[in-house]
């Protein structure tokens, strides 16, 4: 049961999570990886509700994650195809060789 | 049947929309109906109401006709109405009337030369003029006066530069316009001072509380009044604002008859007499009119003996002659000026059409230095010349003798010995040069070209008929008007004409009629100084091929010069307004605009432009350095939330 996990414990865990999300997006040049860094963070984000949610004894938290896991559902076929888009029109997904906007 | 007032306005109004609108499709024949019918039924609405008010007698009423609410802010509760009274029923019978004859002319002037877009369009002008002008005389207040004001200044404007395709005439245009907004300016000027005096701008609520309290409102209605009558001095040509007139020629000659000798310059005359009860508060106004009117009329008639180009010679006898309908207002004659302004009306729109006739015969020639003999080739054009130059000279019986000697009369009843002999010395100057013009046209012999001598030819009839129309009131046209030596019951104008004139509390209708011996005096006098300026004419330019006059002009050359130039005045205006503000202008456009403001301007985005520049390097396009740059943000938000808590 979560409820007999410290608290500081879980929010440790979703830092972590949350901090490898970041280097994974930083650091990655795939941009399918970098996709999958930043859902990374988001589940570190929902770990830390679910935490607080049980340390507070509300059902807030556990309803607040389930919204998220919906949209990000949602973004992430979206994400896939804005990628598969790129791809047919770059033949790559190396972001650092999609600099449209550069000056 | 008895029209409604509003629909006089209302038809030309109607013939303008036809003609402005569709007449270029329709052809000449039906702009002709149009035209024409427009003018001819406006003349039987106005007269169904003109014949019942003229018989009724002494037991005739002011007629005020209101259509509903125009303008209602704050304190101004404005109707639109019109009235018929004496002096907007004079006016009225002689608009439409002469408007209607001139109309007809126009059909016979403008037939050759013109495509049809460009007759629809005179027509449609000359239909727009009839309305505003009626507008301008039948509004029973001071703001629709304005609109008609403001509306036949607009058609002055246009007819003048008629002939746009020549520079002369689209620049004369664009002065009188401009001239004429400076005589506007005093106008409203005068109108604001009115509605801050008296809280209203109908004349009948305006007049008869001035009537009542002459004490109160005299002080102020000093200032007031020379406003208005600088709106009057634009319109009517008044020195120093007379420059626009004779310029005006530029337009065809029916336009320079109907607008720039018989209704628009009048305008002036019309707005004076109207406002009567205020100017005779006002003494030292009156005074100042009768000074500008008989200095222009003076002026005028003085450049008009050396001019050569027969409507330039008319059109300074125009402002000749209205300077003596201003001089009848400033001395208090209002009933003589709007005399005056009657059979004005009738003889100079004579002579203006017959000039038309003339320049139409000799194929546009202007010089009546390369005319003469024309007496035989046109003969109903010289003879009804001749009869309104004797009206013009003042020769009795004819019209413009009687309006004229009551002029005369009235400036010597009022106490002011120095207007009356400007006056008489100006009418002796109107016989002189209008028969040195009559001489130098149709007598001797044709000092034209010989294409021109076999081009001669008499006006149709559309063109020598209101010549004689004109001719025939020019003769009669005065007998209304009998000076009181020639009975009690002579003056049927003056009775027909004294409601006007508002009695003021507190002051006698002091009138005392001159000794008949007196009077017979003066118009011996004024006969006298006719007959002496037509005898001389004659006997140095029909008689003498004007060898005299040639010699007086090459023994005085700078006053010829002078005289010809006008007096330098639109030099002087060159040089003292037109180019100042011309340099001004420049300056305005090439200082302040290019330089001051384009470049505080073109400072601003050069700055934008150049942040850009640097700026724009931060956008690498790569997504990751976006991300850090956000991660980066993110933290250093936090931290200051935290370190602010």
């Amino acid at each position: 049961m979560i409820g007999s996990i410290p608290l500081s414990d879980v929010l440790l865990a979703s830092a972590a999570l949350f901090s490898i999300g970041i280097a994974g997006a930083l650091l990655r040049r795939n941009a399918i990886q970098i996709f999958l860094s930043i859902e990374l963070m988001m589940n570190a984000a929902n770990l830390a509700l679910i935490g607080y949610g049980a340390a507070l004894g509300t059902a807030e938290g556990q309803i607040i994650v389930f919204f998220v896991i919906a949209i990000a559902a949602a973004e992430a076929a979206v994400g896939l195809a804005i990628f598969v888009a790129l791809f047919r029109h770059t033949e790559t997904i190396d972001v650092n060789k999609i600099t449209l906007l550069k000056w | 049947m008895r029209s409604p007032l509003w629909l006089i306005p209302a038809i030309p109004l109607a013939g303008f929309l036809v003609n402005g609108f569709l007449g270029k499709r329709l052809g000449k024949k039906f702009v002709s109906v149009v035209g024409v019918g427009a003018a001819g039924l406006a003349t039987i609405a106005a007269y169904s109401r003109l014949l019942p008010f003229l018989t009724e007698g002494a037991g005739r009423q002011t007629a005020v006709e209101t259509i509903g609410s125009w303008i209602a802010v704050g304190g101004l509760n404005l109707d639109l109405s019109f009235r018929l009274d004496p002096l907007s029923a004079l006016m009225l019978s002689f608009i439409t009337f002469v408007g209607f004859l001139i109309h007809v002319y126009s059909t016979g002037y403008m037939h050759h030369d013109e495509t049809d877009a460009g007759y629809a369009r005179y027509f449609a002008y000359l239909n727009l003029f009839l309305f505003a002008m009626l507008v301008l005389v039948l509004g029973e207040s001071f703001v629709l006066m304005f609109v008609g004001w403001e509306g036949v200044g607009l058609c002055s404007y246009l007819l003048i530069g008629y002939y746009y395709d020549r520079e002369y005439a689209a620049a004369a245009g664009k002065k009188a316009f401009v001239v004429n907004r400076i005589g506007d300016f005093g106008f409203l000027l005068g109108m604001f001072g009115v509605f801050s005096l008296f809280g209203s701008l109908n004349y009948s609520e305006v007049f008869s509380r001035a009537a009542l309290e002459p004490a109160r409102f005299s002080p102020a209605l000093s200032v007031v009044c020379l406003c208005l009558f600088i709106g009057a001095m634009g319109k009517s040509a008044q020195v120093p604002l007379h420059v626009w007139l004779p310029d005006a020629m530029a337009g065809p000659t029916p336009v320079s008859a109907l607008i720039h000798a018989a209704t628009m310059v009048t305008a002036g005359v019309y707005m004076v007499t109207r406002c009567n009860v205020l100017f005779r508060l006002a003494p030292e106004t009156m005074l100042f009119v009768a000074g500008i009117g008989a200095f222009t009329a003076i002026f005028a008639a003085v450049i008009a003996v050396a001019q050569n180009d027969i409507k330039k010679v008319l059109a300074y006898s125009t402002v000749s002659q209205l300077g003596y309908m201003f001089l009848a207002c400033g001395v208090g004659a209002y009933v003589a000026g709007m005399f005056h302004v009657m059979t004005h009306a009738f003889f100079k729109a004579c002579l203006f059409l017959g000039s038309g006739s003339v320049i139409h015969a000799m194929g546009g020639e202007q010089d009546i230095r390369k005319m003469g003999g024309l007496k035989s080739k046109l003969p109903t054009t010289y003879w009804t010349f001749l009869i309104a130059t004797l009206a013009i000279s003042g020769i009795p019986p004819l019209a413009g003798f009687f309006s004229k000697d009551a002029i005369l009369a009235g400036a010597f009843e009022a106490g002011h010995p120095i207007l009356y002999a400007v006056g008489l010395f100006t009418a002796g100057l109107t016989a002189f040069y209008m028969f040195r013009l009559v001489s130098l046209t149709f007598g001797g012999t044709f000092r034209g070209t010989p294409e021109q001598a076999h081009h001669l030819h008499e006006s149709p009839a559309s063109m020598t008929l209101p010549l004689v129309v004109l001719a025939i009131l020019s003769v009669i046209g005065g007998w209304v008007g009998l000076p009181a030596v020639f009975g009690e019951h002579g003056d049927r104008f003056g009775a027909f004409l004294s409601p006007i004139l508002l009695p003021i509390a507190g002051r006698e209708a002091a009138h005392e009629a001159l000794p008949h011996a007196t009077e017979w005096f003066l118009i011996g006098l004024s006969v006298a100084a006719a007959v002496t300026g037509i005898l001389l004419a004659l006997r140095w330019y029909a008689k003498d091929e004007g060898r005299v006059p040639a010699r007086m002009a090459a023994s005085m050359p700078g006053v010829y010069a002078l005289m010809v130039n006008k007096f330098y005045v639109d030099e002087l205006y060159d040089v003292v307004i037109v180019r100042p503000f011309e340099w001004l202008a420049r300056t305005l456009w090439k200082v302040v605009d290019v330089l001051i403001i384009d470049g505080v301007l073109n400072a601003a985005a050069f700055l934008i432009e150049l942040t850009g520049d640097f700026l724009r390097f931060l956008q690498t396009g790569n997504v990751r350095n976006y991300a850090l740059t956000f991660l980066l943000g993110l933290i250093a938000l936090l931290l200051f939330v935290v370190g602010a808590n």
